[in-house]
């Protein structure tokens, strides 16, 4: 898995050997495909853009374009070992909706999503008052897709609330681990939640 | 080692048994026209079927011998296409109803030595499905890597792998439904109430040298606005008009529209028989993969171990995307491992024929992923 972004090698390691996992905003494949080759999961995605999934498609996975926000509910309870929400959360019109529908389709949900705790974004908040772009935020405020953002904090809460066990958590910065205050210095947050 | 004269082009089989149709009926002595391309594997396992739309035929990707026109397919088939000669064993049959060398209206009763005109049984896509199936029979063809097709051609490929699920391990289903809405039915009913208004239709026993063309050309116009889009008409065609300046202040056909649908009328009736085209119409108005489950469509597919890629186009409105979308929810439902595609494209419902480079990228991924 050296050859993934950290985050998504931090959700690769969540990923069982041949397990059935369906990768929610699966891009282009790109997780999904390494996780084929290296784990022998059976994946199947959804997406959004179509390029993307054309894309996805053409290199042999089973991915169906669609909007995670309406077409969860289509899905089977228990189909999936593993659902993965990579970078996609703060993108939903309702998270807590697609996080309850996640741990209803698999087992364990693997959320990860940019940490707007981080001290980099409260600080441009603070000395600029500007909505912050950061290395994991870099589409200003009127282009985003990001929506719904949250901190590490926030998302503890909501798990917290809808009765979700937080099976493991890493944090990301720069790339590397972070093991402490992950509220304030995590750049990134992965969560493995089950029901 | 001698020709097996099975494969090849332009080759006709009359099937062994005869064929037990959805309606109840019974058709003896059925003839299935087909070609193939390519050479089976010695374990079988790379053939592909290639199912044809309403007026499709089985000349996929050789020349029609009767018209000389190329195969209606040749950007998908062909050697270095996603559907290849070299890798694949391909199949391509003319569906049951059809005029392009399988049993329909315009042929012989067996049973009275005349064209069976409306004597001919109503058929289904089932029964072009089972008419395929015992095709696949006769050529030693056990199992299918893949049955691909757009449009009806779409149907019966879905409906191969509710009739026949362990004999399919991929399903390509592009611009097409799991059902005729009210919408399809009307315009198909549309065509066939021109075809029977001609008096040369004769209750569909016409004369071989006096056929409904009138009518038959009417409803191919209709029908021909609906696999086009209408901004690709405006782009076509717009206001411009036909050889001339001004408006005539007649019904000639002064618009450049006008003109086109016409031409498009006249050169259908020279290969299409009218009475093949109201059975094979009624036989897509028929369709409704989830009737026989209370119109739960998943559970058509419950169960279903076969691949499918599923393929819609945004400017397709004979058979729009929600249709795709209504497809790739039941198989959702049912656990199927399903692609799917809505791309982008100005062409229409008529996209899926067309120069469509995603559409190849998509196809040949979903295939090779098999393989």
């Amino acid at each position: 898995m050296t050859a993934l972004r950290p985050d998504l090698a931090a959700i690769a390691a969540a990923v069982p050997h041949g397990a059935r996992v369906l990768d929610v905003g699966c891009g282009d494949g790109a997780l999904l495909a390494a996780l084929r080759a290296e784990k022998g999961v059976d994946g199947r995605g959804i997406e959004l853009s179509g390029a993307n999934v054309a894309a996805a498609v053409a290199r042999g996975l089973s991915v169906v374009q669609g909007d995670a926000d309406t077409d969860l509910g289509d899905y089977p309870t228990a189909a999936f070992d593993v659902a993965i929400l990579s970078d996609t959360l703060q993108a939903m019109r309702a998270p807590d909706v697609v996080l309850t529908e996640l741990v209803r389709i698999a087992r364990t949900a693997v959320v990860a999503f940019p940490n707007f705790g981080h001290w980099r974004v409260r600080l441009s908040l603070l000395l600029r008052g500007r909505m912050p772009m950061t290395a994991t935020l870099p589409v200003p405020w009127y282009a985003t897709a990001n929506i719904h953002l949250c901190t590490v904090a926030d998302f503890r809460a909501l798990a917290a609330e809808r009765g979700l066990t937080v099976a493991r958590a890493t944090f990301l910065s720069n790339g590397r681990d972070v093991t402490w205050g992950a509220n304030w210095r995590a750049a990134q947050a992965v969560f493995v939640l089950r029901r | 080692m001698p020709t097996d004269l099975r494969f090849g082009l332009d080759r006709r089989v009359i099937l062994s048994d005869p064929l037990h149709l959805e309606s109840g009926a019974r058709l003896a002595r059925v003839e299935v026209g087909y070609e193939t391309y390519g050479t089976l594997d010695p374990d079988g396992g790379n053939a592909i079927l290639i199912c044809h739309a309403l007026t499709g035929n089985q000349h996929v990707a050789g020349a029609d011998p009767r018209t000389g026109r190329p195969g209606w397919w040749e950007r998908m088939v062909g050697p270095g296409k996603p559907i290849d000669p070299a890798r694949h064993f391909i199949v391509a049959a003319n569906v049951l109803g059809g005029c392009s060398g399988s049993s329909g209206p315009a042929s012989v009763d067996p049973a009275t030595g005349r064209p069976y005109g409306m004597t001919f049984p109503v058929i289904t896509v089932r029964d072009m499905v089972r008419a395929q199936a015992a095709l696949l029979d006769h050529l030693g063809v056990a199992t299918l890597a893949a049955v691909v097709g757009g449009s009806m051609g779409g149907m019966q490929a879905l409906d191969w792998a509710v009739a026949y699920p362990q004999r399919v391990r991929a399903v390509v289903a592009i611009a097409t439904a799991a059902r005729h809405s009210a919408q399809n039915i009307a315009y198909h009913e549309v065509g066939r109430q021109a075809i029977m208004a001609d008096p040369n239709w004769r209750g569909g026993d016409y004369r071989i040298d006096a056929p409904p063309v009138a009518g038959l050309a009417v409803a191919r116009m209709a029908a021909h606005i609906t696999y086009l889009s209408e901004a690709g008409l405006t782009a076509k065609f717009g206001r411009r008009l036909q050889d001339r300046d001004a408006v005539s202040f007649g019904f000639d056909a002064d618009f450049q529209v006008e003109s086109y649908l016409r031409h498009q009328g006249l050169s259908f009736v020279e290969r299409f028989d009218a009475n093949s085209y109201l059975y094979i119409t009624r036989a897509t108005d028929y369709f409704d993969l989830a009737a026989p489950h209370d119109g739960r469509l998943a559970a058509a597919f419950a169960n279903t171990a076969t691949r499918f890629a599923i393929v819609a186009f945004d400017s397709d409105w004979l058979y729009p995307t929600a249709e795709a979308r209504r497809i790739v929810r039941a198989l959702n439902a049912a656990n199927a491992r399903v692609s799917f595609v809505e791309l982008a494209s100005p062409h229409g419902h008529d996209a899926f024929l067309l120069d469509s480079p995603d559409l190849n990228r998509v196809v040949d991924g979903f295939l090779r992923a098999g393989e």
